[in-house]
């Protein structure tokens, strides 16, 4: 095969989305001969946030503020035994001892905790919450409806179980039957602490303790709903599990709280998904994901996070200020997370591992892109205390506009983790000279078998290529797409397919108009 | 000694990072006069500015993000002498030290404590005091003046640590290359502490070249008495445009020596520069390396090289801020870390918004060799601009097995195949010094210091006192 050959080859392949893409657009419109590429381009490059609409629900919120009663009251309409209550006191006895952290390379804005409504309840009308689809209000059903969550039947094609968080209350779990044949629990968490509350009140707060940083603790006092998965001793979960997180009713920080416990022998694949409307303040989230891996389980985390970043001009946006921790405890446990970063104001995300089982591995994959005047300060970390344990970090960061995009993240092997192994590598890509790109990685050895490698490039798109493109008909904005689309291949790859198709669009999205 | 004004307040219990400073704010307070009077007009002016501010932020604590892997106030807390009346201490430099380069010549300068001792004058070079009085617009111009010219220092303001030095710093050395002129010799600076008592030493060095002027420095620190030493050390260097220089600092020292090193260094236009910052034996040292690229198309070449072992500390703090566009900035540090030993290096590269078409290169390498020594590395990029080629990378490891075993199955010892593996490690490091001589003695010295026989060149008075003996040298 010539040379050329190999690259028409190569082209072939990426070049394929994007002119589906296009037939699926002119196909609605009706209009399929007059629309070019470049129009497609500009027209979405001048779309508003299109998931930015209001649902006009009933919604209970209770008042602004944050003092020992808001959380007794939260604690108290959920109908959450004492020691829960105990629990979130002490973390938030402990949160008002802290100060918020300033380490991040971000200009976090002065929150008002006490300028926040720290619950809403969209199913409170209803007294034990819907039973049926029928009960669930049809205004939600219309908002999942535009998010294109298919929560009824066409669930089934598609063979995901969602169970879908809309401002702090679990609606309807979809597949809760199939799953638990196989004795899965997948459950909002208030009902886990119902219903399962031996192995709630085990886990809860055992990956991230509310003293872990001031948001956790915030979090831990506060966290009004959330995702709980079980899975029992060798299942392998028959389907993707798959939350939606979505901010509604204004100026409620949305505070959830995950839990993930796989038990020996087991698998699970996790997806999450975020969009957010649109809104004029800061919207804080302040999450809690923890995931527990024990003998031979293998856990895969998948995000992609599109909150509403602000306008062009960088007002509003949604505070994305979140722990995720995962500890893998037993021997040979795995856990992988991959993460797609579109959206938020601020990110301040350290998807995280400690690796305590003897042989475990971890991976952390990651493509955050920001645009305007976003920021973005993630990474994660890797720590090592196990015998042979392992670590890859692969992250993609992309930034343009007046955006500032870090990659922070902590590789640390303690001193009896013999043989561990970390491999690091982390890329900057930048689009104008307005944007920042950086990298703090940190590294912390403390084993003389251990072997840890941190690499990292910052580069702007490569002028060669956008010209090899250039000259082969495809415009500057379609090959920027494809472009990043196989910069970010890495990662992208190790998304379930669902996440992929969407993942490359947003990435689309998220950075036309940002070159020529 | 007695003679000596050994002033000196005594140690409060620790309370936070306050009292550590707070013995410095008094001493110098009731000891303002003497310290001008010892010193000269030029340094004078800038004192009380410096110890207002230190009295105000104090100490940097592990906090803060420069400062992470070295407790500033801890090494600051212990009750030192200081040689604030000027007695000269009878020291015959010749006498006892004599390992000198071999077929290296060199121009020698003798700096006990913080005095320099020049036998001939020597072209270019003086006494920083002495500059003051000969030169006092020059010193004016220059001296203090290098963090509020470097953008990322002056935004922050400098640590507590290079305030006390501007604060007590009496006498050192002047460098200054006129437009166009160069160094006939490398300037060979050797560095004796020398004192009874335990003692704190405020050393500074102003480096000053004009345009087009090239000169090769080398610093060398080594402590005579086995008592206590804390030495403060403020290099500023000017580099004006079309300059170049070399410059190398190697410490060998002894376990109760703290050393706190700030280089200060603005780069011009076209400019070739490079630093070398070795460390083969100490107690406690925190190098910070601050530059600051001004003018377009200069190239900066940073190295470092450490051996720790026992419970050594070394902290290796580098900034390469290219403000200009088009230069090209090479770091390479290695570190090899032994018994208890603590090594950090923190290397910030910053590209500004205007500097297009930077290139830049940062490279950590280190050997963790028990599970006590402990490494932590944090290679940082920062870029502001898109048209760069930026990368970094570091690595901690072990010794490469295959060539271990490669070795033995050639019939040579372990012990020794260690030591061969681990010369080439930091030979890397070695190899980019420019001047061949030096570079030979650098690999015996490394060579040496791994084999555990630093201390047995029996060459000189100096190498004799040490307290304790030195480690075999792991695996040799």
């Amino acid at each position: 095969m010539s040379d050329k050959d190999l690259n028409k080859d190569k082209l072939s392949g990426p070049a394929q989305p994007l002119s589906e893409n296009r037939n699926a657009r002119e196909e609605r419109d009706g209009n399929a001969s007059a629309e070019t590429s470049n129009d497609f381009v500009r027209r979405i490059a001048e779309q508003k946030y299109q998931f930015g609409f209001t649902t006009d629900v009933h919604t209970e919120v209770i008042d602004r503020g944050l003092n020992e009663d808001v959380v007794r009251l939260i604690s108290q309409k959920k109908g959450e035994p004492d020691w829960l209550l105990q629990f979130r006191l002490e973390a938030f006895r402990y949160w008002q001892s802290q100060e918020q952290p300033s380490w991040g390379h971000l200009r976090l804005p002065d929150i008002d905790y006490q300028d926040i409504s720290y619950y809403a309840d969209p199913t409170a009308r209803k007294a034990d919450g819907p039973k049926t689809l029928d009960d669930i209000d049809p205004e939600v059903m219309k908002t999942f409806d535009k998010l294109g969550i298919p929560l009824e039947e066409r669930l089934a094609l598609s063979g995901t179980a969602v169970d879908a968080v809309m401002d702090s209350v679990s609606v309807k779990t979809t597949f809760k039957e199939r799953l638990s044949e196989r004795g899965i629990i997948f459950c909002s968490i208030s009902e886990a602490v119902r219903e399962y509350p031996d192995l709630v009140r085990q886990y809860l707060g055992s990956v991230v303790p509310y003293r872990d940083n001031y948001f956790a603790a915030l979090n831990s006092a506060v966290f009004s709903d959330g995702s709980f998965v079980y899975i029992p001793k060798n299942t392998r979960c028959p389907m993707e599990l798959s939350t939606y997180f979505r901010i509604n009713a204004r100026n409620t920080g949305q505070f959830e709280r995950t839990l993930i416990v796989c038990d020996e022998g087991s698998y699970v694949s996790y997806l999450e998904g975020c969009t957010a409307p649109m809104r004029d303040e800061n919207q804080l989230h302040a999450a809690i994901v923890e995931i527990v891996v024990l003998d031979n389980a293998k856990v895969k985390y998948s995000t992609v996070q599109n909150w509403y970043p602000g306008d062009s001009e960088g007002r509003g946006g949604v505070l994305n200020l979140v722990t995720k921790r995962g500890h893998l405890r037993g021997r040979n446990s795995r856990l992988s997370w991959t993460q797609v970063e579109t959206g938020s104001a601020i990110t301040w995300k350290y998807p995280s591992c400690v690796l305590s089982g003897d042989g475990s591995q971890a991976e952390f994959y990651s493509v955050a892109v920001t645009n305007n005047h976003q920021q973005a300060d993630t990474g994660t970390k890797m720590i090592h205390l196990g015998r042979n344990t392992r670590s890859t970090i692969i992250s993609k960061g992309i930034s343009a506009g007046h955006s500032e995009n870090s990659y922070r993240g902590l590789v640390r092997v303690g001193r009896h983790a013999d043989g561990a192994r970390n491999y690091s590598s982390c890329d900057s890509l930048l689009f104008g000279n307005l944007c920042g790109a950086h990298t703090f990685p940190y590294m912390d050895v403390q084993n003389p078998t251990a072997t840890a490698e941190h690499e990292a490039t910052t580069s702007k798109i490569n002028e060669d290529q956008l010209l090899y493109c250039n000259q082969r008909g495809i415009s500057t904005e379609d090959a920027v797409g494809l472009i990043v689309n196989g910069y970010a291949k890495d990662v992208l790859n190790k998304l379930p397919m669902e996440f992929a198709v969407e993942a490359q669009k947003l990435l689309q999205v998220s950075l036309e108009g940002t070159v020529g | 000694m007695k003679a000596n004004e050994i002033v000196a307040t005594p140690l409060s219990p620790r309370r936070g990072g306050g009292d550590e400073a707070s013995q410095y704010i008094d001493l110098y307070a009731s000891q303002r006069e003497l310290i001008c009077s010892g010193s000269a007009p030029v340094m004078n002016a800038v004192r009380d500015a410096a110890m207002q501010q230190f009295a105000a932020q104090g100490f940097p604590t592990l906090k803060e993000e420069r400062y992470r892997y070295t407790d500033v106030a801890v090494a600051f807390a212990p009750d030192y002498g200081l040689n604030l009346s000027r007695v000269r201490i009878p020291v015959n430099p010749r006498e006892v030290f004599r390992c000198d380069v071999p077929n290296l010549s060199t121009d020698l300068v003798y700096l006990v404590n913080d005095q320099p001792l020049l036998e001939k004058p020597i072209p270019y070079v003086s006494s920083l005091r002495q500059a003051c009085i000969d030169h006092p617009d020059i010193v004016a111009k220059y001296y203090n003046k290098c963090a509020s010219v470097i953008p990322s220092l002056s935004e922050k303001g400098p640590g507590g640590e290079v305030l006390l030095n501007t604060a007590f710093a009496q006498d050192g050395l002047f460098v200054h290359v006129p437009r166009g002129e160069r160094m006939n010799h490398p300037l060979q600076v050797i560095n004796i502490l020398r004192s009874p008592v335990d003692m704190m030493v405020n050393r500074r060095v102003l480096i000053v070249l004009e345009e087009g002027a090239e000169a090769t420095i080398l610093l060398c620190d080594h402590a005579m008495d086995t008592v206590s030493f804390l030495t403060t050390q403020v290099i500023e260097v000017f580099c004006a445009d079309r300059s170049r220089l070399d410059l190398y600092e190697l410490e060998e020292t002894h376990t109760s020596c703290r050393r706190f090193s700030n280089l200060q260094m603005t780069v011009g236009s076209d400019c070739v520069v490079s630093h070398n910052s070795i460390t083969l034996y100490n107690g406690l040292t925190r190098n910070t390396a601050d530059v600051a690229l001004t003018g377009e198309r200069s190239e900066i070449t940073m190295n470092g090289c450490v051996v720790a072992d026992k419970n050594q500390h070394v902290d290796n703090n580098t900034l390469i801020d290219h403000i200009a566009p088009s230069c090209t900035s090479r770091e390479l540090y290695k570190c090899v870390a032994d018994d208890e030993a603590v090594s950090a290096f923190a290397g910030r590269i910053l590209v500004r918004k205007d500097a297009q078409k930077t290139s830049s290169k940062e490279t950590n390498n280190n050997l963790c060799a028990t599970d006590t020594a402990r490494i932590y590395t944090q290679p940082m990029l920062e870029i502001y601009a898109d048209d760069v080629q930026c990368s970094h990378g570091s690595t901690v490891g072990v010794l490469d097995q295959q060539a271990l075993f490669y070795m033995q199955q050639r019939g040579i010892a372990e012990a020794e195949a260690r030591l061969l593996l681990k010369n080439a490690f930091v030979g890397q490091v070695i190899e980019q010094v420019r001047l061949q001589p030096l570079r030979d003695r650098l690999h015996h010295l490394i060579d040496k210091r791994f084999r555990g026989e630093l201390n047995k060149c029996t060459g000189c008075a100096l190498c004799e006192p040490h307290p304790q003996p030195l480690s075999e040298g792991r695996g040799a």
